[in-house]
């Protein structure tokens, strides 16, 4: 038997300066003309990672603008979240993590399936319904799964998901397989008791999981202000002890760094952190959001920061990207999206027989 | 065999499946240190250590969801309520979660953990600590649902659950901890979810009863055989999956049956096993059949009015007189 599993750890909590704290929110905010400066590496990681981020972000992205056309076709039925201005989040975070690590996430997870390594076939069949479907069809948009890539799902009801990560991490604990949890939501899953209850429990028993929210300001169509008595939500940690850091979701980089401040301290301390990445989404809460509730113009104001747009230029300026490049991966890019729209479209749907097996792993008649 | 309490049976069962499998942990409110509310986990944090008996806060949804998550994970995680009635908390992740896992990742993910703990009535706890809510569980495919009426069953059921990959909501009766019987003490000793077991065979009319009213039926009969009338009792044992199949043969013997719970009728277990009977067995039945259930309120305080609202052996007796006419 290891060390007893639930003895206290003395790690300190993260320390933070206001000053990065304010760049992270301000910056998100679209304030800041200039992506927050990382003074840990600066962009010192080699180029191939830095491109594929890239080349990830930009698949991301043209994925989820193919799935608003599918919806608008038919082809896609039920709810529909796109990620479209939240790409960093995912592709940052999910780079600093082994591949063994654990993801489990909310409804609005194509992005975070693809960056964790599902194909984007595998994703848009499941979207259309096919057997080819990551999860044979029977999940749909909202419930992503890949056992082979520890994708632990997307989940549908507001903060479900968190208390799944928080066993996910205990697994690992017991385990002692030395991987990581990582568990993203949004800013209104914050409200929902399960994010209370796993956070507290998470310290208490020093788990190795990462709370990731993405707060994109907006709860369906209420915003933050609106629902929160207190919208900080990385601030929230302190009610539980819990290590926490704001960290600007706009920034490809600083996600990646940030996370892999939090890996660190879940691999070799054993211990959770809350992060909290300000980001956007661009589109409606689902496919069917009129969007009355923003201007255009507040729209605009984040798109002035756009993700990939900042990780471009970051690239360019340090003569790590040319616009040959940049062709070449949207071409790339278009061939992955229109194989993964042709492999969906050409797939079978679930044979009838599927609709009563996978009820139970033992059926006992 | 050995003679045991129902308590002791369960406490057995937990010890003999953690020493078993590593991957077992059993987790909730007051199981470790305080040695369990009731009893069922004592001993078991000396015998197996803090990493895998463990307290949790008073957090339901919480502990409910790590259990599952933990599952996810290939452990095997046994969730303890305090009662049943604090389940009521962690249902989002009992069905939302557990249940649908497996069907909803297209069969990637298994969920092989046992929700257990005292539910049905108590003694005088009053209407948030006295509610029998198998039918809200068994009503969700994903669920298996488990209800023993005897300590050897207790054990052998228990067993099985923790073994099963499928998620099992395994409700022991509060007021049955005590209750003695003889019990296996072989370690292999198990017995198959979804079977129903003949407590009792009769010939003029069947009695189907679950959990506390098991005893409460067997006593009926014993009356009812006095005047004549020859009683056949069955217990499902699991709910979900139910074993109607045992249920029918006994309906096309006797052509009278009543169906006993200390549940509420509306929308109940007893509705939907004499729904199945009027679905297979229509025309082997004498008389339509009879459902004994438990008042349709919630549970009183004052021990006259609490007596009032749980089955007992006059109205069992006076129900099968009734589908015997006599």
């Amino acid at each position: 038997m290891p060390a007893d599993l639930l003895q206290a750890n003395t790690e300190p909590m993260s320390s933070q300066t206001t000053q990065q704290r304010q760049n992270a929110r301000a910056g998100a905010a679209g304030v800041i003309d200039e992506p927050t400066e990382n003074t840990e590496t600066g962009i010192g990681e080699d180029r191939e990672t830095l491109l594929k981020m890239f080349h990830q972000m930009l698949l991301i992205r043209r994925f989820e603008e193919k799935c608003a056309e599918s919806y608008s076709m038919g082809k896609i039925g039920g709810f529909c979240h796109l990620y479209i201005g939240q790409e960093a989040v995912a592709v940052g975070s999910i780079s600093a993590l082994r591949p063994d690590d654990y993801v489990i996430t909310s409804y609005r997870e194509h992005g975070q399936a693809i960056a964790k390594g599902i194909s984007p076939e595998a994703v848009m069949a499941e979207l259309y319904g096919k057997a080819t479907g990551c999860s044979k069809g029977k999940g749909g948009s909202m419930h992503l799964f890949d056992a082979n890539v520890n994708f632990m799902g997307g989940h549908a009801i507001v903060g479900g998901q968190i208390p799944l990560a928080t066993g996910l991490a205990f697994a690992a604990k017991y385990k002692e397989t030395d991987q990581v949890a990582v568990c993203f939501f949004g800013e209104a899953a914050v409200n929902q008791g399960a994010f209370h209850e796993s956070l507290n429990m998470a310290q208490l028993w020093k788990l190795p999981c990462i709370y990731l929210c993405e707060n994109n300001m907006y709860g369906m169509g209420t915003s933050a202000q609106r629902a929160m008595s207190m919208d900080e939500v990385a601030t929230k940690a302190c009610a539980y002890e819990l290590a926490s850091e704001f960290v600007d979701g706009m920034d490809v980089l600083a996600m990646r760094q940030a996370t892999q401040r939090a890996v660190d301290r879940a691999r070799q301390h054993s211990l959770p952190t809350l992060i909290e990445a300000r980001t956007y989404r661009y589109m409606g809460h689902s496919m069917s959001d009129p969007g009355k509730y923003r201007t255009r113009a507040e729209i605009e104001k984040y798109q002035e920061r756009d993700p990939i747009k900042l990780f471009r230029a970051k690239l360019e300026e340090n003569q790590l990207l040319t616009e040959d490049d940049v062709k070449q991966f949207e071409e790339q890019v278009r061939e992955q999206v229109e194989r993964a729209v042709k492999f969906a479209d050409e797939s079978p749907y679930p044979a009838a027989e599927e609709l009563m097996t996978d009820i139970y792993a033992n059926p006992l008649r | 065999m050995a003679v045991m309490t129902m308590r002791d049976a369960l406490n057995d069962a937990l010890r003999e499946e953690l020493a078993r499998d590593s991957s077992v942990f059993l987790m909730g409110e007051e199981v470790a240190e305080y040695q369990g509310a009731y009893k069922v986990t004592r001993g078991l944090l000396e015998e197996f250590g803090g990493k895998r008996i463990i307290d949790s806060p008073i957090t339901e949804l919480g502990f409910a969801g790590l259990g599952v998550g933990a599952a996810m994970a290939g452990l095997r995680p046994i969730i303890e309520f305090m009662t049943f009635n604090f389940s009521i908390l962690a249902t989002d992740q009992i069905i939302n979660s557990a249940a649908k896992m497996l069907y909803m990742s297209g069969g990637q993910f298994k969920i092989p953990i046992v929700f257990r703990g005292p539910g049905g009535s108590a003694y005088q706890v009053s209407s948030q600590h006295s509610q029998a809510i198998e039918s809200w569980y068994a009503y969700f495919p994903g669920l298996k649902v488990v209800m023993p009426s005897t300590p050897a069953d207790a054990k052998g059921l228990l067993k099985s659950a923790i073994r099963d990959d499928d998620p099992v909501i395994f409700i022991e009766q509060e007021r049955m901890y005590g209750m003695k019987g003889e019990v296996p003490e072989d370690e292999d000793f198990t017995i198959p979810l979804g079977v129903a077991d003949v407590k009792r065979e009769g010939k003029d009319a069947t009695i189907v009863a679950r959990s506390l009213l098991v005893p409460t039926a067997l006593k009926a009969a014993e009356e009812l055989e006095k005047e004549g009338i020859s009683c056949e009792v069955i217990d499902p044992r699991t709910i979900r999956p139910l074993d109607i199949e045992t249920i029918i043969e006994s309906v096309k013997k006797t052509n009278r049956v009543v169906v006993a719970e200390e549940s509420h009728p509306f929308c109940g277990i007893g509705a939907e096993i004499s729904a199945e009977i009027h679905e297979r067995a229509f025309d082997y039945l004498d008389a339509p059949v009879k459902r004994v259930s438990g008042a349709d309120v919630p549970m009183p305080y004052a021990k006259n009015l609490e007596q009032l609202a749980i089955p007992d052996v006059p109205q069992l007796i006076a129900a099968v007189k009734e589908v015997a006419y006599v």
